[in-house]
This record gives C-alpha cells, structure tokens and sequence, in this order.
C-alpha cells in the first residue's frame, strides 16, 4: 500500500488498515511502503510477487480485492489501470507506460520497501556498500570512484560530486562535518521528499560513505519542517540505524564513528543555498555568505563540510555496489546516471519520474507522462521552479542534461517539471516566479533585494494593463544586472523565468502591453466577459450572484454586463448554468 | 512560566540551539509571545534582538495567536497552474479573512504556503492536518462547511 504524501492525502492510510484487518490471519504481508511516484492515480495497492497495480482504490473496494484476487487469483478489472487512448486495462505494475519507460535507480526501493523498517532495506542489498567502503576500500578509492563516474550535484548545480569529497577530504582539520540539502523550498518539486519517505535508509548509507572517506564524523540532515512525514520516517531510521550499531561508536564493529542528526529547517527558501544552511544550523539568520572559502574548506563552525543533496546520497551506494561502469552507462557525455523529476501541471499523468539524462522533453510529457491534460495545445515546459526557465514546443526534442538546461536559460534545479497548456499566460507565470523568489530573497546583497523588486513592479504593471513598450528592455536589462551581480544562486537564477519567457514568448509580452490583451485569458485586467443573447435565457442567476451589481437585464429576457462596473471576478461565469453558458470570457478589453 | 521552562529542559542552552528551541516552543504554544523569546535569550545566553532577527527571518515563526482551524493554500507552481488563486480568493470570500489573517472569533487562519508537495493533488488545501485535493470552488465552499 502506498503511504507517500498524496496516497496518504487521498485516504491510504484507512485502507491500509482495512487490509490489515481483514488479511490479519493469512499468509499475505500487508504493509506501507514509500512513494509509488504515480501520485495521479493514488491511492495505489499493488501486490506482489505477481506485481498488479490497483488504481485510485478507496477502503469499500478492499473486500473485492481480498475475495476476488487474494483468495481466487482474479484481478478486479475495474480497479485496474486504463490505458487512456484503448481503455483496456493493464494489470502489471511493469507494463503501464508511465512505469515502462522509467530508469528506477535512485528510486528504486520506493514504493517497493516499507521505509520503517531497517531489514527490508538491508534485504534489498542495503548497507552492503558501506561495509565494503570499510573493509575493502581506502578513502582515496572510494573519492576516485565517484569521481570516475562523473556523478554530478542532483541538487540542481550539477557540480562535480568527486571534486567536492576531494577537496573536503584534502583540507586539514581535527574536526569535519557532512551535512544532507534536504531543504527541497521549490514550488512544484517533491523529489527529495519521496527519497526521503520512501527510501530513507539509501540516503543514511550515502551519507555514512561521505562521512567515512572525507573524515567526517558528524552528519545533519537538514529538512524542510513542511515535510512531517519525510521527518518522521527519518527519525525512525536513523533511530534504527544507531540500535544495529550502523550510527554511533564503532559502526559495523569497525574503528570509526559516525552519527546523523536530522535538523528542521524553519521556512527559508535561500536556505537551499550551501552558506545560507550551515549558517541555519548554527542558529543564525539564513543569508548566504561570499565563496570561496567554499564549505569544503570552511564550513559549519568553521571546520570543512561535505554538503550534498539528498539524491547525490542515495546514488552513492549503487555506484559502490554496482560499480562506476555500470553508472556511466547511462546519460550523455557529460551528465552521467539519472534524473528525477516531479511532472506536474496539465499534464495527463502527474507523478515522480527517474529517467536517464540525455532523455528528450517529448518523451517525458509525451511518452511517460502520456501527453497534455484532455488533449489540449501543449504550450511550455517549466523546468527547475523558481530558478529555471519556460522551454517552447520546438525544444520538446532537444536531449535534456545539466547543460543543454543552462544552454537554453533554464537549469536542472530540484527536477520539478511543469507543464502548461494553451491557459497558462506566460506572463503571470514569470511574474508568479518572481514573486516568490523576491519573497525569499533575504535582502543582504542589493542587486537581489532591489532588482528583483523593480522587476516584479514592471511585470505588475504589465498584468495589469499599465505598461509601456520600453519596459520590456528595461526589465531584460535589470534581468541581466541582477544575474550577473547578486551574491548567491537565488538572485543569480532568479531572473531565469523572465528571461526564458522574454526569450521564447516575446510575443505575449508585446501583446500585454500594446494590444492589452492576455491571450490565456488569465491576467484579470486585459480580459472582459459577455454575455451571448442569443443563450441567455433571463434566469437572473449571474445577476443575483454579481457582488458588484455590474449585470442588468430583466426576467425571462437577455442580461448584459456592465462593463465599467465588472472587476472580472469570473463569479457569473460559475454560476451561469453549464447546459446554457451564455457568459463567456474573451481576450481583450473593448 | 512553568510551560516554558518544561519546554526547555529538553535542552542544553548551547546558542546554536537556536532553532529547535523556538520551533519546540512554537510547537506546543501555537507562536511565539514576547515572554517566550525574551526567555528563549536569557536561556541560551544570546542577545534578545538576535532571537527576535532570527525568529523575523524564517516564515514557519509566527508572533501571534492562530485560530483553532488552519487552513493553509498551496501557492506551488502546479497549483498556481490549475487555479490556487481562485481558490483562495474563494475561501477569502467565505471566511472574511486575508491572507495570513485569523478570524476575530479565533476560529480560523488562512496562510497561503509555496508548497505542500502534494502537487498531483492540485490545486490543493490543508485544513489542519488533512489535505484536500482536486478542489474547484464549488468543492471547497461544501468542505468549509463541515467545518
């Protein structure tokens, strides 16, 4: 049963306990497991070994489920995943296209795993790497493995994985820490949380390694406190971990100590930044500082510090094991391994995805994520949240790794994938972006703190019909000011969703401004709302609901709207029955 | 007095304690009074003004009293996409309260958030500890009703 954060939202929970229930005397396990990532059909029950998957269950089918396919072995068709084009039905977990063309590596105990429980990772191979690291390998072997399988920064950066544990492993210090980025703060992006849920055990063992061949003793992982599940499950581990004696003193009956800490984090964005979340956790206020000197050589307290990010970790382990061969497999010249994202938006199948790098946008959004909401227009793919860009329909080819993203103005960032369809106004959503990112910028360097201010009051005015055509120079100007000037990669990036939407929509943002008008009919001041004559049949409801008694018209006969009155609220839009809809909303202002 | 001293015995006083010693307080009083953060100090021996800098520059601290009933909107990207505004602008209207605002009853805060992670769920709300998922306006209206 699926108990990540959407299952669980979507009721899992309730029926895992109804299967407990009713299978308490059988030879069937029950049991919750991590993120399944296929949150758009949650809640999912899957069993095994025979590996069918029931979508969108809820707790009155799980006496169907025990009678018919536990106790008969026959599926309960109806509960079974549809294809969407066929609609027949697809009993394997394996078979469904949106698990078929996935690469499940850093991914690969989620959803098949019960997170709390120590010796269900350890059955899948776990801590096996570490007790090799230990006891066959030197801590220069091991930072030339992962050198020599190119992993690179999964927190978005995409640096060097190898060169990090090198540098922090050549800096001389009685004293080293190793600290896990779990600070996931983009909006739209909930990989690091599945890891964390899923498979919390693979991040303790990357983490161990780290610590093992850098020197460091003392880990922390730093986790967003809006995660309670994700902070749970790893207190439970790492509480597992220390009672084996895989945490603490003498790890693995070996001469080495190491231990983790997990810290909440407090609700700062720019606490995704490396200086911005040392300082966190020293108990200051979360401002960047200047680099170098970089944590690898002055870190927390001032002592060297290994910092990575949650899935950087989790990839350690299978490198270990599998060797760095195996890994460089995978990807294109320069982005080796994997990449996970969170496809979300109007998309048909919204989830978690791992697929190799190198992989083209089309095949996500067409092929796993099975195309665009009710098959309507694709329009832009937002990639990276705050920090990266909006990519067109002709970049739905282009093979996606650290740095074909940078070429095209976005970046990797945390993964989260967005998809828009032909409602989303490109406009509000680069003004969207930076709003948020002015929100968080923590106001210690000026570029950041002004700039971003300045550029969200033109994008303001441009949504709201004030602007003026040399506006759109003088934000492309003050975009690039603050990217080349701000201190930390928050100012640096934050430009990335003007600049991508100026780039590769320039067209909306002329129309905004000299047309008025808002295609997507999205922006409230560039949009007005009529009411057709020919379909209204007079039955007074928009004019009873209008709170701005902008609609006139008597009983039985045809209703309009006033336009100078109309705050374009939308309300009579609802209200107007779905079998007459005579109000319609229309680009443009009269 | 005697809350928050149980609340920090759990503690060792160490000034990178910072932190965990007002999310704990936070925790179990529901924000963060002027008494709290001047004891917070006084007990970790660091200036009162750097307490009040710190608890000022994180979003999860809040310095007064929440309703009984909070009910946060997801503003993430997925949401925003499917119509997070809307919904919000709904409960607004419903509820007669703003953004970060609490009802003069004391029964309800609404607080929009960058993301709850549940964006497959979208556009989603929190109402305490329960996510609702999906929503439209119509949706929310009948859920803020049951409450």
């Amino acid at each position: 049963m699926c108990c990540g954060t959407g299952c669980v939202s979507a009721g899992s929970e309730k029926i895992l306990d109804s299967f407990k229930k009713k299978l308490s005397d059988s030879d069937f396990d029950v049991k919750p497991t991590g993120c399944h990532g296929y949150c758009q059909q949650g809640p999912l029950v899957v069993t095994e070994p025979d590996g069918v998957l029931y979508a969108r269950a809820g707790e009155e089918d799980v006496q169907e489920i025990v009678n018919s396919h536990i106790e008969n072995g026959k599926t309960v068709d109806r509960l079974l995943y549809k294809d969407p084009v066929t609609k027949d039905p697809i009993p394997r977990y394996s078979e469904i296209p949106f698990y078929k063309k996935q690469n499940r590596i850093i991914l690969r105990n989620c959803g098949y795993i019960n997170p709390e429980d120590i010796s269900e990772y350890e059955k899948k191979g776990g801590y096996l790497a570490v007790r090799k690291v230990l006891e066959e390998m030197s801590p220069e072997e091991v930072i030339g493995s992962i050198k020599k399988s190119s992993l690179r920064g999964l927190g978005g950066a995409g640096f060097p994985t190898g060169l990090k544990w090198e540098f922090c492993y050549n800096a001389k210090s009685d004293q080293k820490f190793i600290i896990c980025n779990g600070d996931e703060g983009d909006p739209g992006s909930f990989q690091d949380r599945s890891v964390l849920e899923g498979d919390p055990h693979s991040l303790l063992e990357g983490m161990m390694i780290g610590g093992i061949s850098t020197g460091a003793v003392k880990g922390y992982i730093y986790v967003r406190a809006e995660y309670p599940l994700a902070v749970k499950r790893l207190n439970i581990a790492v509480k597992q971990a220390r009672e084996k004696g895989y945490l603490g003193r003498n790890i693995f009956n070996s001469s080495r100590d190491f231990d983790i800490e997990v810290f909440l984090g407090a609700g700062a964005f720019v606490c995704g930044e490396e200086t911005a979340l040392i300082r966190s956790i020293e108990g200051q206020r979360g401002t960047p500082r200047h680099r170098p000197p970089y944590p690898a050589q002055s870190g927390l307290w001032g002592s060297p510090t290994l910092i990575n990010n949650v899935k950087t970790y989790a990839s350690v382990p299978n490198i270990i094991n599998n060797g760095t061969e195996w890994f460089t497999r995978m990807g294109t010249e320069k982005s080796k391994g994997t990449a996970v994202f969170s496809l979300t938006g109007e998309v048909a199948n919204c989830g978690l995805i791992e697929v190799p790098m190198g992989i083209t946008l089309r095949e996500i959004i067409f092929g796993i994520g099975g195309g665009t909401t009710d098959g309507s227009k694709f329009k832009a793919a937002q990639i990276g949240g705050p920090s990266g860009g909006c990519l067109p329909a002709d970049m739905l080819d282009m093979p996606i790794d650290f740095d074909s993203l940078k070429d095209a103005g976005a970046m990797m960032g945390s993964g989260g994938l967005v998809v828009m369809n032909e409602n989303t106004c490109m406009v509000d959503i680069a003004r969207y972006f930076l709003e948020f990112t002015q929100k968080e910028s923590c106001g210690d360097c000026s570029p950041c703190r002004l700039g971003t201010r300045q550029m969200l009051d033109i994008l303001n005015d441009i949504v709201e019909g004030k602007a003026k055509p040399e506006d759109i120079e003088l934000l492309s100007e003050l975009a690039d000011g603050v990217k080349s000037a701000s201190l930390c990669g928050l100012g640096q990036t934050a430009p990335n969703p003007v600049l991508t939407t100026l780039r590769y929509f320039r067209n909306e943002y002329e129309e905004h401004i000299n047309d008025k008008l808002c295609r997507a009919r999205k922006c409230k001041a560039l949009i007005s709302y009529k009411i057709n004559p020919e379909k209204c049949t007079g039955c007074r409801l928009c004019f009873k609901n209008c709170p701005e008694n902008a609609i006139e018209g008597e009983a039985k006969k045809t209703h309009s709207i006033i336009q100078s009155k109309c705050t374009r609220c939308g309300i009579c839009i609802e209200k107007c029955p779905p079998k007459i809809s005579a109000v319609e909303c229309y680009a443009g202002v009269e | 007095m005697q809350d928050l001293d149980n609340i920090l015995s759990s503690f060792e006083g160490k000034s990178g304690e910072l932190i965990p010693v007002l999310q704990k307080i936070q925790n179990e009083l529901g924000y963060l009074s002027e008494e709290a953060m001047l004891r917070a100090a006084e007990f970790l021996n660091i200036p009162e003004s750097k307490v009040f800098g710190v608890a000022s520059f994180y979003s999860q601290f809040r310095f007064t009293p929440t309703g009984r009933n909070k009910i946060t909107v997801c503003e993430g990207t997925a949401c925003h996409v499917k119509g997070a505004k809307g919904i919000k602008e709904e409960i607004s209207r419903i509820k007669g309260i703003e953004d970060g605002e609490t009802s003069s009853c004391m029964e309800y805060t609404l607080e929009g958030v960058a993301c709850i992670g549940c964006c497959a769920l979208a556009p989603c709300i929190t109402i305490n500890d329960d996510v609702h998922g999906r929503l439209d306006k119509k949706k929310v209206s009948d859920i803020l009703k049951e409450i």
